[in-house]
């Protein structure tokens, strides 16, 4: 299935629509989100009993073990949850992150002075050691004016963990942030990430999902002024039994901002299940904008599930392009047989194939050591692709 | 001497309607050294004997046989006939985003030879078939047929051609859609390629057009699924002057 969409100029016809859940109550009171039922339009994909009671709210004062790189520029520091709010962090879009940030006891907040250009990258690790452990996280980048960082987050181990992790950019600077969650297969984490992009200021992300039994990530984005840029690319690997759910959501409140997202997965086993929510909104401000959702779902196997929904919602049709396409489907036949036709047997036809379909993305990442451990992940999930297709070959056509 | 030998061959195309049958019985010689044109209006079936002894599973051979030194190539997947010596350039190759050039053509030339080349060496003749063709250096770092333009396709696919060396070549319409000057460098490459005195050429097309660069032994005019009419290149040069219309006309009568 193939869904584009062109550029409709649709400004009048859209503003007396019914309210739609692309305009969610931003809010830090906990009161603004009530628990979940699983029918809301923002919760329906999500398996509700395998967050392991995380809307309850009860207090943990758990940390995941922390690691980060000491980089010139860059400090570190506790703040309270008051200072991080005033900071102007995106506020909560749902019950999950606003547990996080009430809960969390406070942020960690890691600043790159103005006028910046980082050397190399802040590289934080952080691991959780119990899977029965419930934690709240909060983490706040700010990005000073025409600063230029490049950002690693990754996770690791297990754990039942909230996070919130805001990503403030400030005018004129270029932020490459790579979020990775490589979890245990016995993980759950329920995250909001929310990016505030200033003036003139361009933003890449890579958000990489292969572990964990539950993970869901809501990424927003906001702009603080005209001119900003956002590419977001992501990748994530499903294997049996697992629920990975990347939830975008892009508010076009700004003038002649872009944005571009790619995200792509691979799915494999019984049970696996993918979900890609991609929700922009463009504002009647927000004229002369640009922006491109597209997702694909590479299915290798039987009984996997690919959720796939990009939404767009137009309020004003001055503006200089809007689309999505969203594929999901097997292998491509046609590459296959182009490859083999050349003497290379299926395995390698297919192991080159997925191969590429994520190469695309990573070589994006502009961070060797990242790039190098996630070729290395690709190849460890071809494995067990390879093993696979080896017996399901197809059968030679056949001389009646 | 090697031989390509297509013997009564019968293909249905698999459609939403069921199956088509589309080759009605073609019989056809290709010795090592020989250069063959198969020449047919559009809708004739030539694409199909081409993809169909590729081995795409679009195509269901209902009888007859192709076989490559005595190989029953119906018998083998589409990776075993290529491994077997036989090679198509597409008319519309496909695009494979993030396997590079250099990966891609490495890949294949490792399971043809059944070793690795030598990656010294190996790396240089890429370079230099790519710029023969005039595929500057860019090209083998560039996702495979992403992007590329329907000439520069072409043009990759005679490369590939000269790079894996196959014992016989299927050349599925690869001067449509090229112009002047690069319907003249494909033609050397593939000029190139049958200098070496032992190769064998299936050259499928539409048109005359290549005819003036790449010079048959032997043309057979392919119409409404199989070969009607056969000669040497003086055949071509009618085909030039009177066009299909008498050899459709035939073979509807003979309908």
């Amino acid at each position: 299935m193939t869904v584009t969409t062109a550029v409709p100029n649709v400004a009048e016809a859209v503003e007396a629509t019914v309210a739609s859940h692309l305009h969610p109550a931003a809010s830090f009171d906990l009161a603004d989100h009530p628990v979940p039922n699983g029918r809301e339009e923002v919760w329906r994909f999500t398996p509700l009993r395998r967050l392991r009671g995380l809307f309850d709210g009860a207090p943990s004062d758990a940390r995941l073990g922390w690691h980060a790189n000491a980089v010139d520029g860059v400090t570190r520091r506790e703040v309270t949850t008051a200072e991080a709010i005033a900071l102007g962090v995106p506020a909560p879009v749902d019950r999950t992150s606003a547990l996080a940030v009430a809960n969390a006891g406070g942020a960690v907040l890691f600043e790159v002075a103005a006028g910046r250009e980082l050397t190399e990258p802040l590289v934080i690790e952080l691991h959780g050691d119990d899977a029965d452990k419930l934690v709240y996280g909060q983490v706040v980048f700010k990005v000073g004016a025409n600063a230029q960082a490049t950002i690693v987050l990754r996770h690791t181990g297990s754990a039942r963990y909230l996070s919130s992790v805001s990503l403030l950019v400030e005018e004129g600077a270029h932020l490459n942030f790579v979020g990775l969650q490589d979890w245990a297969d016995d993980a759950v984490q329920v995250g909001h990430v929310g990016l505030k992009i200033g003036r003139d200021a361009r933003v890449r992300t890579v958000t990489a999902s292969l572990g964990g039994d539950l993970v869901r990530l809501t990424e927003t984005t906001e702009y603080d002024g005209p001119g900003g840029e956002l590419e977001q690319f992501g990748l994530y690997f499903v294997n049996a039994g697992q629920h990975i759910e990347h939830r975008l959501f892009v508010d076009h409140n700004e003038p002649h901002t872009r944005s571009r997202v790619d995200y792509r997965g691979a799915l494999q086993g019984k049970g696996a299940h993918s979900v890609w929510i991609g929700d922009v909104l463009i504002r009647k401000v927000a004229e002369g904008i640009n922006t491109y959702e597209s997702n694909k779902n590479l299915v290798l196997t039987d009984g996997c599930r690919a959720d796939s929904v990009p939404n767009l919602e137009i309020e004003t049709g001055e503006i200089e392009g809007a689309g999505h396409s969203s594929t999901t489907g097997r292998f491509d036949d046609e590459q296959l047989f182009y490859l083999r036709s050349r003497g290379i047997p299926e395995d390698e036809a297919r192991r080159l194939v997925v191969h590429g379909f994520f190469a695309d993305i990573i070589r994006r990442i502009g961070v060797p050591e990242v790039e190098q451990r996630l070729l290395v992940a690709v190849e460890k999930e071809l494995e067990i692709i390879v093993g696979l297709s080896s017996g399901s070959r197809t059968d030679p056509l056949e001389v009646q | 001497m090697s031989e390509l030998r297509i013997s009564d061959l019968h293909v249905d195309v698999l459609t939403e309607t069921g199956p088509k049958e589309i080759l009605k019985g073609v019989n056809l010689t290709v010795g090592s050294g020989e250069a063959h044109a198969i020449m047919g209006p559009n809708g004739s079936g030539k694409s199909t004997l081409a993809y169909s002894i590729a081995g795409h599973p679009k195509y269901k051979i209902t009888s007859g046989s192709v076989t490559l030194d005595g190989v029953e190539l119906t018998h083998l997947k589409v990776d075993e006939r290529a491994r077997a010596g036989l090679f198509l350039a597409m008319q519309y190759p496909i695009e494979v985003p993030g396997v590079s050039v250099a990966n891609f053509l490495r890949t294949a030339k490792t399971a043809l030879s059944g070793e690795a080349p030598k990656v010294r060496t190996w790396v240089k003749e890429v370079n230099a078939a790519l710029e023969r063709i005039g595929l500057d250096g860019t090209f083998a770092a560039r996702s495979l047929n992403e992007g590329f333009s329907g000439g520069e396709k072409k043009r990759n696919e005679i490369a590939q051609l000269e790079l894996l060396n196959p014992k016989f070549a299927i050349l599925d319409e690869t001067d449509s859609g090229l112009d002047i000057d690069a319907l003249r460098i494909v033609s050397e490459g593939v000029n190139r390629y049958m200098e070496q005195g032992d190769r064998g050429l299936l050259l499928i097309t539409h048109y005359t057009r290549i005819l003036n660069y790449i010079k048959p032994d032997f043309v057979h005019v392919f119409v409404d699924g199989h070969i009607v009419a056969e000669g040497g290149p003086e055949l071509a040069d009618r085909l030039e002057v009177d066009g299909y219309d008498r050899f459709v006309k035939a073979a509807k009568v003979d309908a």
